[in-house]
This record gives C-alpha cells, sequence and structure tokens, in this order.
C-alpha cells in the first residue's frame, strides 16, 4: 500500500487494526450478550463496562494517532474504490472519542437502575454504539447506509427499553419518521451511484472534481435527498419534530447515548459538504440551505426550551440548539468559526447527555408514570424488584448539593458562560466569524447564538429552582454510586475540555484544516496515483 | 419497460406516500412497505435497465454489456433491512394498541372530529 500509511513495519501490523476494532468489538459482544441469561446481571455488567473501557482506550489511541496522519483501514485489503475502507482521520477519531466517553457515562448511570428496566439492554446499547462508530468510521456510503441502520435498529429498542405508554406513543413516531428518512438515505444513495458511479466517499470527490461524464443536475438532486435524510437525523428545523418528544420519554441512559445519535446527522453533514462539494463542480452545493436549516433550529430550540416545562424536554431541546449551531456555523462556510464549532459540539453533546441522567435523578420518584407496566410480560424480569433497594438508598453525602453543582456546569456549558468549554467554543465561534469576511450570515448567526445563550440560560435556572430550592412533597432525591460515578465522570470530561482547552482548540484548528482540502483526503484513500478510471 | 417501471414505482410511491398520512396505524406499515417497494424498483432502475444481460460474473470477451452489481446489492440489503423493521414496526404497533385502547397514530382519537359521527363530546 502507497500512501501516508505506508510507514508500517512489523510490529505495526497488529496495531493497524485498531481502527476497526471500535466496529468489531461492540457487534462480537453484543452477540454473546444474547446468549447469555437475563438474570446474570454482573456478567453482562461487567463485560459492557470492559468491552466500553476498550473502546475508550482505542478511540483514545486513535485520536493520538490521527494528530500524525489518518489511518485508513482496508478490509480484506481491497483497493479502495471497489473494496471496504474505514478511514480513521482527525474528525472520526475526536467523534469516536466522544461517543465512548458520553457511552461509559451513560452505561455507568445504568448500572444502578435502568440496565433492569427491560430485556436486553446491554446488547442493544452495544450494537447502537457498534453502529454509531461504523457510521463515524466509513468511508463509504453503501456502509454509511448499514451501520446507520444498525444504529438506528437499536435505538428503537432503546427508545422503549423500559416500556411505558409514553414510550410506546413516542417510539411510534420516531420509528415512523426515521424509517421514512431510511427510504430518503436510499433514494440519494441510488441516484449518487446512478449518476456518479461510485458511493467510495473519496472516490465521489475524485469524480466530482473533474467534469464528470453523469448528470450533474441528478447528482445533486441525490445529494439533496441523502441530506434529508441526515438533517431529519439531526433534527434541523423543520424536519426534527420528533426529537424532544421521544428523547423526553426515553429512559435517562438511553436519551443519554441518543443525543450521540444526532451528532452522526452532524458529522455526516460536515463531512460529506466538507469533502464533495469542498472544491469541484458542485462548489459549496446546499451551504445556504445548511445555514438557513441551522438558523432556523437554534431558534426553534431556543423556544422550546423557553417553553419547556421539565428538565428532560429543555434537554432535547438543548440537543436541537447544538446541532443547529454546528450547521449554521457550517453554512457560513468560516473555517475558523467551524474548528469553534466542532469543539462546541463535542462540550455541548456531553453537557446534554449529562443533563438528561441529572434529570432523571431530579424527577425520579416525582412521577410515577414513568415506570409504568409492560406490555409483555413473558420478557420481562422484575424491572426494579426492590431486592436491590438497598443500593439506591445508599447517600452519597448532601446529596442535593451534588446534584446542584452538577447541575449548575450542565447550564453552564449549554449557555455558554466561563469558564466551561460552551463559552470557549461559543468565544471561538464569534473570533472566528468576527475575523472573516463578516457578511450578513455571520451577523445573523452571532445574533442567534447570543439570543439562545439568553433563551437557554432563562428556562434552565427558572427549572433548576423549581426542582432544587423548591421544597416538595416528593421523598428526597437519592443517588447510587454508580449513578454517582458516571455523573461525575462526565462532569469531569467537560472540565477536562475547558482545562486543556488549548490544545483541543488546536485539534479542532488541525481537523478543519484537514477537511478543507479533500484532495489530501482522497490521496489517503485511494493513493497518490490518479487511478485508472473504471 | 421504462413506461411500466416509471409508472410502477409512481404508483407505489403515490399511494405508500398516501397511506403514511393517514391516521391509524396500520395503514402507516402499509404505506411504509408500499414506499419501500417503491424505492427498491427505484434502485434497480438506478442501475440502468437492461434486457438479456448476464451478471458481471459472466463476462467473457464477447459481451459489451453486463449487468451492474451494486444496485442489487443495494437492494438486497434494502430488502432485507426494512423487513426486519417493518416486523419491529408491527410489534411496536400492537404494544401501542393494547397500552393505549386505540390504533390512531397518536395513541388517541381526535376529539374534535367527533360530534357530528354520534360521538358526544367529553
Amino acid at each position: 500500500m502507497t500512501g501516508p500509511v505506508s510507514n508500517f513495519d512489523v510490529t505495526s501490523v497488529w496495531t493497524d487494526h485498531v481502527v476497526v476494532l471500535p466496529v468489531v468489538l461492540p457487534i462480537a459482544v453484543a452477540g454473546a450478550m444474547f446468549l447469555i441469561d437475563e438474570r446474570r446481571r454482573a456478567l453482562k455488567a461487567g463485560l459492557s463496562l470492559a468491552t466500553m473501557l476498550v473502546l475508550m482506550a482505542a478511540s483514545l489511541v486513535l485520536v493520538s494517532w490521527a494528530g500524525e496522519a489518518p489511518r485508513v483501514y482496508r478490509l480484506g485489503n481491497w483497493a479502495a474504490p471497489y473494496g471496504i475502507v474505514l478511514v480513521a482521520d482527525r474528525l472520526s477519531a475526536m467523534m469516536l472519542a466522544l461517543a465512548s466517553v458520553l457511552g461509559l457515562g451513560a452505561l455507568v448511570f445504568s448500572f444502578a437502575r435502568w440496565g433492569r428496566a427491560g430485556p436486553r439492554f446491554h446488547g442493544l446499547f452495544l450494537l447502537l454504539l457498534m453502529g454509531v462508530n461504523g457510521a463515524f468510521l466509513t468511508g463509504d456510503l453503501f456502509n454509511l447506509f448499514v451501520f446507520f441502520e444498525v444504529m438506528l435498529a437499536a435505538s428503537y429498542g432503546l427508545v422503549l427499553h423500559g416500556s411505558g405508554e409514553e414510550r410506546i406513543r413516542a417510539g411510534l413516531g420516531y420509528i415512523a419518521v426515521n424509517l421514512v428518512a431510511s427510504l430518503f438515505f436510499l433514494i440519494g444513495v441510488s441516484l449518487i451511484y446512478g449518476t456518479m458511479g461510485t458511493l467510495n466517499m473519496a472516490d465521489l470527490a475524485r469524480r466530482i472534481a473533474v467534469p464528470p461524464g453523469g448528470d450533474l443536475g441528478l447528482f445533486e438532486i441525490g445529494c439533496a435527498i441523502l441530506g434529508l435524510a441526515f438533517l431529519i437525523k439531526c433534527s434541523a428545523w423543520p424536519l426534527g419534530f420528533w426529537l424532544p418528544t421521544t428523547y423526553s420519554a426515553a429512559s435517562a441512559p438511553a436519551a443519554a447515548i441518543l443525543a450521540i445519535l444526532s451528532k452522526v446527522g452532524v458529522y455526516v453533514v460536515v463531512r460529506l459538504s466538507l469533502l464533495v462539494f469542498g472544491e469541484g463542480l458542485s462548489l459549496q452545493f446546499g451551504r445556504s440551505t445548511i445555514l438557513a436549516a441551522g438558523l432556523a433550529t437554534i431558534a426553534f430550540g431556543t423556544i422550546g426550551l423557553v417553553a419547556a416545562r421539565d428538565l428532560t424536554r429543555a434537554a432535547g431541546y438543548a440537543v436541537m440548539v447544538s446541532s443547529g449551531t454546528v450547521l449554521a456555523v457550517l453554512g457560513t462556510g468560516n473555517g475558523a468559526a467551524l474548528s469553534g464549532a466542532l469543539y462546541y459540539l463535542v462540550g455541548s453533546t456531553l453537557a446534554a447527555g449529562t443533563l438528561f441522567l441529572l434529570a432523571e435523578v431530579l424527577q425520579r420518584g416525582r412521577d410515577p408514570a414513568r415506570t409504568a407496566e409492560p406490555v409483555f410480560a413473558d420478557e420481562y424480569r422484575d424491572p426494579f424488584d426492590d431486592a436491590d433497594a438497598t443500593e439506591i438508598g445508599v447517600a452519597i453525602p448532601a446529596v442535593l448539593a451534588t446534584l446542584g453543582v452538577g447541575f449548575l456546569l450542565c447550564t453552564l456549558v449549554l449557555v455558554g458562560i466561563p469558564p466551561l468549554p460552551g463559552f470557549v467554543g461559543k468565544l471561538a465561534i464569534f473570533m472566528g466569524l468576527a475575523a472573516g469576511p463578516l457578511a450578513a450570515a455571520g451577523w445573523w448567526l452571532i445574533a442567534a447564538l447570543t439570543l439562545s445563550s439568553l433563551g437557554t440560560l432563562m428556562p434552565l435556572v427558572r427549572l433548576g429552582i423549581q426542582t432544587l430550592w423548591v421544597r416538595q412533597d416528593a421523598p428526597p432525591a437519592t443517588l447510587a454510586r454508580s449513578e454517582f460515578a458516571a455523573l461525575a465522570g462526565l462532569l469531569a470530561a467537560c472540565l477536562a475540555l475547558a482545562l486543556w482547552g488549548g490544545p483541543a482548540l488546536a485539534y479542532a484548528d488541525a481537523t478543519v484544516d484537514w477537511l478543507v482540502r479533500p484532495q489530501a483526503y482522497i490521496r489517503a484513500v485511494l493513493g497518490p496515483v490518479e487511478g485508472s478510471a473504471p | 419497460m421504462e413506461l411500466v417501471l416509471s409508472l410502477g414505482i409512481g404508483v407505489l410511491a403515490a399511494a405508500g406516500i398516501w397511506l403514511i398520512l393517514r391516521p391509524r396505524t396500520f395503514q402507516v406499515v402499509l404505506g411504509l412497505s408500499l414506499l419501500g417497494y417503491a424505492v427498491n424498483l427505484f434502485i434497480f432502475a438506478m442501475g440502468r435497465i437492461t434486457v438479456g444481460a448476464p451478471p458481471v460474473l459472466g463476462v467473457g470477451p464477447g459481451m459489451v454489456s453486463v449487468d451492474d452489481p451494486v444496485p442489487q446489492a443495494l437492494v438486497l440489503t434494502a430488502v432485507v433491512i426494512s423487513f426486519a423493521l417493518t416486523a419491529l414496526f408491527l410489534v411496536v404497533l400492537l404494544a401501542a394498541r393494547g397500552e393505549t385502547g386505540c390504533d390512531h397514530v397518536d395513541g388517541r382519537e381526535p376529539h374534535e372530529a367527533e360530534p357530528d359521527a354520534g360521538n358526544p363530546l367529553p
């Protein structure tokens, strides 16, 4: 193999396979998980914890490697446009790390209670992560579709996890919307294949750079329909009405991991629009639409936040605002601002996921409908049988104070108040926008982000006062050890992102610098020689 | 053949879109299935329609036209996935029917539309 990955010696034969590990490991363990009896909870929990730790280590290794050169993994060593490739570049590695950190937090949180609220939680959880990791790594659209479907199928199960009328009702709409989105995906992919004759992303970018034989208009229609599928996934206005309802109905760990799901849509939009439409014939195709959709999403999410009456719904709208911010910044086409947006994406996703977990702890016991009876009794093994009730009751000193601090940190990140990553990210976006040629779009975006900060601060403070300070008749909040560990870990990740903000922003800068040069990606995947056209 | 194929795709897609916009969950399932068929046929059409061309495995020196296998692989994947997800959707449909007691997609009957149907408002 030639290209930037050719400097392998014999010892790197094994380390090379780290790239495929985030896909292979979770699906192997998930398969084993379905064979293990549902009652062996400790074994299942231990297995998934070990898997998540390995995944996190692998993703951190990939992050450190991606700084040197992108790793291209050719399955079966078939050459790129024909074989399947996984590409671990800076953006993929960053998203993998985010997914594994958030996944680890959600998993540890589920040990206390939610992992037992229904069958096959751990298997579905790992399958979901396999789909997410694969979508981040894959180098062609066909496998993106497959990984997307794996991820969605697992997410359907996770949304329904814990059962109950509210979840089933929300799940019905969620599944219907996403099935339609999958059909859009297929139409888009087949149009792209029909006009360009390839589904490999690098090959696509290469063919669009030279005048293609196919019909460019039809190709752009295909890309637009494909983009529609991802915009539904990242819940851009007006395609995202399903998100707050579904996420607030889902059980807490499921909602936390679903927060990364909408970022898969954002990731694909960022990847494809910079790779395929970065240069070549369809230069900046759809960019103004993405900008408008992003701005509208920020506005819709902020208004929804202000109107939200409970914390989980507010967290759902916060996910929308965060997706909308990245989309809008991508739409301005400003590289410096985009690196700030990527940094903001990591911080805000972590904070939104944590907020889902916090909200569940704070609202526990006040809303009995959230743990309703199952429909399929034969599948169901004692959801919250009180045998382990003592574990839930173990008191971390001053539980409410701990939760209060956690809530405060989440709010600071989501709103963007110094010194946490939300502020650093937004500041980097503003500085990037101000340094570039400030068109009307830049002003609109700055105004929208400023207003959305205010619109996030007000409702979160109001909801925080309602849940933390007002005297309630409900039993006092309790926090299991694993729940405390999960919340503390996720918040520590947010703080670390702020503490090492310099290196993190430098990484984001380098990521954008890499993304805006599609030729480097094409060379890395397809090799330096201009391959003979098939 | 092109006319028949495009008419088929069009009719299936139109019927599917009509059905997924209906209020009953079973209609939505049927609509999703029909839309899935339409999309699968569409993917076939994107591989160009040929008559009598051998699959790619049979390429010999005398053959100039072969069938493109990639859309077929795509269709196969899509068929399997949509089959599995339709089954899953049916399970959720039954669960929703059992849990909410009605088959409306919102999980409750819209009361606004009832008065003329003889159902008094609550």
